[in-house]
């Protein structure tokens, strides 16, 4: 962190201007949401600032169990969004399966990503591990909402073609193959949308971060392509985990459509 | 071929005692909501009973591994249902199932024709009209040579009068020759009387009338 350039609190304070200015935008065209923006703006900046103090610590204190605390803590917080971003109903396996997906989904992708990729030594350095365990169970987070919600959508609206299938003696598997296939793409369109754009669009998360913190450009590109693959993974693992044991809900032991 | 026993299900259905002969054609003949559809979807396991026996072939439907007896006793739903593609698609999606009959395109040409389809196969099935919908849903069924009954759900209810008589007796013709058994429900008198060996009447068979009032 040697010349990364500082900003003062003043400094900072002023691009708080950018919430104002879209208060009053959202005011003068009389659009309900000002609750919603000061306490996603709240929220954003006390949870940045109390991240910040803890990681300050956890630095200092390099300790496998604050690592391994606060993946474990990510991984909560990431299933309980999941939990709640889905509007839709979903019985308690459908629940199971997410968060059994989730964890071992972004774990084995983490795994192999920390011990044959990046190789980082202590396997605990904060500095490494807590930064990419974000990034895979964030974006694998955003993943599985999605394949959730397609998946539910898919079994309501074609519900009538999974039971025309089944009459004629398909596997729940068999019926339920194009809502399965769809879910999984929508879940994993968003990441491939971003290898996409990638280095024109955005310099997203990591790559920012490295060029900010002082290392060359190249290395910093290295180290996004690495993660990029990483996410991927992590994404496409934990929805397909999900999707192949979660369409099983859908079904009960007589082969039929619950519900 | 199938036997019911004190069969209940929630308070749409209750049947003491029913048979449904082997190779036959049987009609079921109700009014609507008198529980048709409800009954034939017990046949092939895609509803169960709350209490009661369903017995096939002298073994306990709950007994069968229910995918491998919809093999056997295939239904066709009262709503035509296509998949995404084209009518060929449509046609063979049932046969993907039981793996075991091929069809080349001569014989779902023949098909089309038997139907009184002026379609091509690789017409969007989509695209159809409803009618048209309804024939190759019907054909999809009788592509599957590896069923020993079916059933249908008012196969031709969407159907003008000429074409429900052709689409009919090459139906029962099917049957007939191949020495299977089918169970259908329609709302026609004249087309009960004409293709079935037998016709069951839903009224006479429930139970639920004087339990219920
Ligand atoms: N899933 C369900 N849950 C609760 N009730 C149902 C369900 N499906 C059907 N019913 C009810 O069961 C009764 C019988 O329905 P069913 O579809 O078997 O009648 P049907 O004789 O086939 O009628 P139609 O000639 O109109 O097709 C109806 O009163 C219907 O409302
Ligand atoms: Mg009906």
């Amino acid at each position: 962190m040697n010349n990364m350039l500082d900003i003062t609190l003043l400094q900072l304070i002023s691009a708080y201007i950018f919430i104002i200015i879209l208060l009053a935008i959202v005011r003068w065209r009389k659009i309900p949401r000002e609750k919603e923006i000061i306490i996603a703006t709240l929220r954003m900046t006390i949870q940045l600032v109390l991240v910040g103090y803890l990681l300050v610590y956890i630095f200092e204190n390099e300790n496998w169990i604050y690592s391994v605390l606060v993946i474990t803590v990510m991984e909560t917080f990431a299933v309980y969004n999941i939990f709640k971003r889905t509007k839709k109903e979903m019985n308690a396996d459908l629940k199971k399966i997410i968060a059994v997906a989730m964890v071992s989904g972004t774990l084995a992708a983490f795994l192999y990503f920390n011990f044959i990729v990046v190789q980082f030594s202590p396997w605990y350095d904060p500095r490494y591990f807590i930064p990419i365990a974000g990034m895979l169970i964030g974006n694998s987070m955003t993943g599985i909402t999605l394949g959730v919600s397609a998946l539910i959508e898919g079994f309501s609206s074609r519900k009538k073609e999974v039971e025309a299938a089944l009459m004629l003696g398909a596997t729940p598997n068999q019926a339920s193959q194009g809502i399965v296939n769809h879910a999984f793409d929508s879940a994993i369109l968003p990441t491939i949308n971003s290898m996409v754009g990638m280095g024109i669009v955005f310099l997203p998360g990591m790559m920012t971060g490295v060029i900010l913190s002082g290392a060359g450009p190249l290395d910093a590109i290295k180290y996004q392509i690495a993660i990029m693959l990483g996410i991927t993974g992590s994404v496409s693992l934990s929805v397909i985990i999900f999707l192949y044991y979660g369409y099983k809900t859908f079904f009960n032991k007589r082969a039929q459509l619950k519900l | 071929m199938f036997t019911f026993s004190n069969v209940q299900y929630k308070d749409i259905l209750k049947i003491e005692k029913l048979t449904f002969q082997d190779k036959q054609i049987i009609c079921l003949f109700g009014e609507s909501g008198s529980g048709k559809s409800t009954l034939l979807k017990m046949l092939n396991g895609m509803l169960t009973q709350d209490s009661g026996k369903i017995f096939y072939k002298e073994r306990l439907i709950d007994d069968y591994d229910p995918v491998e007896l919809r093999k056997k006793v295939v239904m066709l739903g009262q709503d035509p249902v296509m998949f995404q593609g084209t009518v060929r698609e449509n046609l063979l999606f049932g046969l993907k199932f039981t793996g075991k009959s091929e069809a080349d395109d001569s014989k779902l040409k023949e098909l089309l024709k038997d139907l009184r389809l002026e379609k091509n196969l690789e017409d969007d099935a989509d695209q159809l009209s409803g009618g048209e919908k309804q024939r190759v849903a019907f054909g999809r069924v009788l592509l599957m040579e590896a069923a020993e009954v079916y059933l249908l759900d008012e196969p031709t209810s969407a159907l003008d009068e000429e074409t429900e008589t052709k689409v009919m007796s090459v139906f029962t013709q099917h049957i007939k020759r191949e020495g299977k058994s089918a169970i259908f429900v329609t709302h026609s008198k004249e087309v009960a009387e004409k293709y079935a060996d037998q016709i069951i009447y839903m009224n006479e068979v429930l139970a639920n009338e004087e339990i219920s009032e």
